[in-house]
């Protein structure tokens, strides 16, 4: 990426908190955390091949992890996001072990089930006393630290920044160095990618890992901002956003996570505001436009447009990510 | 010993409805190997629909077929309109288009008909002498309904000429094309078939799970588990499958956890299932060749 | 030559941005045998799926029996009467034997014509009489190649468009695919259009051939002469 435009969006990110209304602060925090589950997403479906219908569920239990944590002992809210982030990272390694089994499509329903099993689980007679059952649990709104001249909102924005920008640069590695090349490697064909000597399962599930990691991650900081957990804050349907999230983005693209992050976040409003009676309807047809228009994503439009201009042309992993189908094969097997 | 046999048989008769969902899913993905999202929330509508002729003093069976008829032309043009378009795109924009497909639908019924649970007539009287001490006449008519339908699907795709040209399209497009089949018809046929026997699912589970915008997803949830534990590439399979995650669900619920989370032992039944057999009972191990 | 039942003028074809046919003019002789030779890659396939618009973008004239079929679909050239026998066989391999062959059949109305021609195709090749139920995946390879032409004689083509059928046989296989292609070309007239690899058994057969390389026609003229030519026997003979 430009470092002008780098620069330029930094620029913006800074500047933003301090002109826009506390609600719009908090609505733009929200889209920093989501791009931080975004961006484990695309880690995971765009580079990795490897489709999740339940990361809802990591980022569930990333927010309830805060949340017990806050209600139960007297960590500070700082110090429990890297507690939802380990957890999630075990538990996103443990999953993904028995997942490789499966591919495509079993895949997507052993992580819908996780997904929709979440809700349930969350709601469980037997540990009401530490989840909150049905209520869920609700803690005080965190205060700026003295001496720093910014209020909650502003705070808990920055706050969200500043984690996401190791979480960035760290994704950012991952995927260009050599594991980076693994894992579309993996993608792309597996066979030959474990006949070149990659440990494919070792792979697939440390991916698995980190991107719930990064999830686990967001959703603590998605109930620090929000200051209150339940289990139907979870529902399937937060999972299908993050798929949209992706697919509007743009999958297996860095910039892609936070496009998609800006329209989960606001799209759903803008349709709210069009019409209250079936806003979601609107929603709908926002997004099957959008796909009609650009089925690469909004990234995937751009590295199209920018590709006119740039002679070099933007090769690499974004070229061989774009996951369209292949052409069907004429011949069925030739047999010898 | 009773409320076990009551609990089965009860079992067979949801597994009638999420056989015959799973039925539609892996007709669709058969054709086009994809997921139809939508397939709950297009069953649901259908149910309104059938809601509407009855409320308005239609007679039941002549609702109910006026509603296959209705689903079936809808299932066609969703194909041609909104899927057609964007065939050949990349995987996750599909999903997405599903997705959005999904979330209209449920939004447009929630807006028409609002989000009060409506109760929804069956066709079998509650006093009906093929009632008994393990059914309820409700049961064992929607077990009939939906035994029958599976049978007619699978007579139409076994012994008629079309239903073997959709078979070849779906199996081999390039070829079906050779012989001079038009695959693009035929995939909207899966469609309008798919929609038919979407909307008789619906219909069927509405005396039971009630008429609401939401009824249908759980009811896809496990399709689509069915579908796989059958195996997605053998139709029949997954009807098989649907019949036994019902039973699944019921015993479940009643001798391992409740009904609080009986969706999530049945869930991890399921997977636990296919990390044994990942092709699914029935499906067919894919060798590839190396 | 006889009259053309099939020719083509200025044909380009391409794969997306990759142009793989130029200029092609070839004529198949009405009732005749036609063979396409060439190397690998030397665009034989594309040349078949050109006559029949699959899968690629392509420019120029294709005339059969004097009308243009250029950018028809490929369903409605079947339905003028042009089968094609692709490279891979194609058979339904999900489907048993008769229902591939029904399947050859799907555009006709005729009835009682189609139940003459199973009883034909299996006169031909008795041994897909022989394993009429069973599923075609189930076949070996010479079986299929005999189900994929017996599919194609379904149609009652008055064109026969065949992609290496010596593909993968073994030689006493193919000499008796061969025949069997022989005989049918002679006593119902079927024109044939022949791409093969194998140099050897299409000259055989056909009556007049055309040598492709990359992309573009070499060399044409009748089959005797193209297999006597020192360049011709040299590349392609072997000796």
């Amino acid at each position: 990426m430009n470092a002008l435009w780098l620069a330029a969006l930094g620029l913006v990110l800074v500047v933003l908190p301090f002109v826009l209304s506390s609600y719009h602060v908090f609505q733009l925090t929200q889209v920093v955390v989501y791009a931080i589950v975004l961006l484990g997403l695309n880690i995971l479906t765009g580079y990795n091949g490897q489709v999740s219908l339940g990361h809802g569920a990591f980022f569930a239990i990333g927010a309830y992890t805060t949340a017990i944590l806050l209600d139960k002992t007297g960590i500070p809210y700082w110090a429990t996001v890297p507690v939802g982030g380990a957890i999630c990272l075990v538990a996103g390694f443990l999953f993904g072990l028995p997942a490789l089994r499966l591919e495509g499509l079993y895949l997507a329903l052993a992580t819908f089930a996780l997904a929709v099993a979440t809700p349930q689980i969350l709601k469980y007679r037997h540990i009401e006393q530490w989840t909150g059952g049905v209520q869920g649990i609700t803690f005080a709104k965190p205060d700026p630290p003295p001496h720093i001249p910014l209020d909650s909102d502003q705070w808990l924005y920055f706050f969200c920044l500043v984690i996401a920008v190791p979480v960035y640069v760290v994704g950012w590695n991952l995927l260009r160095a050599r594991t980076g090349r693994a894992l579309v490697a993996i993608r792309d064909h597996p066979l030959a990618a474990s006949a070149m000597g990659i440990d494919t399962a070792f792979y697939k599930s440390a991916t698995f890992g980190i991107s719930a990691m990064f999830t686990g991650i967001a959703g603590s900081l998605g109930a620090i901002v929000t200051q209150f957990v339940a289990p139907d804050s979870f529902p399937i349907f937060l999972s299908l956003s993050f798929l949209v999230g992706i697919a509007v983005g743009g999958i297996a693209s860095i910039p892609g996570a936070v496009f998609g992050a800006v329209f989960i976040e606001f799209v759903p409003n803008v349709a709210d505001a069009i019409s209250d009676a079936a806003p979601w309807a609107i929603y709908g047809l926002v997004l099957i436009v959008f796909m009609y228009v650009m089925p690469e994503g909004l990234a995937g439009l751009l590295r199209t447009l920018t590709r006119r201009f740039d002679a070099r042309g933007e090769r690499g992993l974004a070229g061989a990510a774009s996951g369209r189908k292949r052409e069907p094969r004429t011949s069925d097997a030739r047999s010898p | 010993m009773d409320t076990f046999l009551q609990q089965v048989l009860s079992g067979l008769a949801t597994g009638g409805i999420y056989a015959s969902v799973a039925l539609a899913l892996v007709m669709i993905y058969q054709a086009t190997h994809h997921v139809n999202f939508a397939q709950g929330e297009l069953a649901m509508f259908s149910t309104y629909i059938a809601w509407t002729f009855i409320d308005s003093g239609m007679p039941y069976w002549l609702a109910f077929v006026l509603t296959l008829a209705i689903s079936f032309v809808a299932g066609v043009l969703i194909e041609r309109i909104i899927i057609r378009p964007i065939e050949n795109a990349p995987v996750m924009a599909i999903v997405t288009v599903f997705v959005g497909l999904l979330v209209i639908l449920n939004s447009i019924a929630g807006w028409i008909y609002g989000y009060t649970i409506k109760s929804f007539p069956s066709p079998f009287p509650s006093d009906a002498w093929y009632g008994g001490r393990y059914m309820s006449p409700h049961e064992v008519g929607m077990i009939t309904v939906t035994l029958v339908m599976l049978l007619l699907v699978f007579l139409f795709f076994r012994f008629t000429p079309l239903g073997l040209a959709m078979r070849a399209a779906a199996q081999n497009p390039l070829s079906s094309r050779l012989v001079g089949i038009r695959v693009g018809w035929m995939l909207a046929l899966g469609w309008g078939l798919a929609g038919t026997i979407g909307s008789v699912a619906g219909m069927m589970a509405a005396p039971i799970i009630y008429l609401d915008p939401n009824m249908m997803s759980g009811v896809l949830l496990y399709g689509f588990a069915a579908a796989l534990l059958g195996g997605i590439t053998n139709p029949w399979g997954a009807a098989l499958g649907g019949f036994i995650v019902g039973v699944l669900e019921n015993l479940a619920g009643a001798y391992v956890v409740g009904t609080e989370i009986k969706l999530t032992v049945a869930l991890v039944i399921i997977v636990g299932v296919l990390l044994i057999r990942p092709s699914g009972l029935f499906g067919r191990t894919l060798v590839t060749r190396v | 030559m006889m009259a053309a039942i099939l020719e083509t003028h200025d044909l380009d074809a391409s794969y997306g941005p990759t142009r793989v046919l130029t200029k092609l003019a070839l004529a198949v002789e009405e009732r005749g045998i036609t063979a396409l030779l060439g190397a690998n890659g030397a665009g034989k396939t594309t040349t078949l799926r050109a006559l029949c618009n699959m899968m690629v973008r392509l420019s120029g004239e294709v005339r059969f029996a004097g009308e243009r079929i250029e950018g028809k679909a490929t369903e409605d050239i079947v339905r003028l009467g042009i089968a094609h026998v692709p490279d891979g066989r194609g058979t339904f391999t999900g489907l048993t034997v008769e229902e591939n062959l029904r399947l050859g059949a799907y555009v006709r109305r005729d009835k009682r014509g189609v139940a003459q021609d199973f009883a034909r195709v299996f006169g031909y090749f008795p041994r897909l009489a022989e394993r009429r139920r069973q599923q075609a995946g189930t076949l070996s390879g010479g079986e299929q190649q005999m189900l994929a032409i017996a599919r194609a004689l379904m149609l009652r083509p008055r064109l026969l468009l065949l992609d290496e059928p010596s593909f993968g046989l073994a030689p006493i296989l193919v000499g008796e695919i061969f025949a069997i292609l022989g005989t049918i070309n002679r006593e119902e007239g079927v024109s044939m259009l022949l791409v093969e690899q194998n140099a050897k058994v299409a000259l055989d057969l056909a009556s007049h051939a055309y040598l492709l390389e990359t992309g573009r026609i070499v060399m044409q003229g009748p089959a005797d002469a193209i297999g006597r030519d020192e360049s011709v026997r040299r590349a392609y003979l072997g000796y």
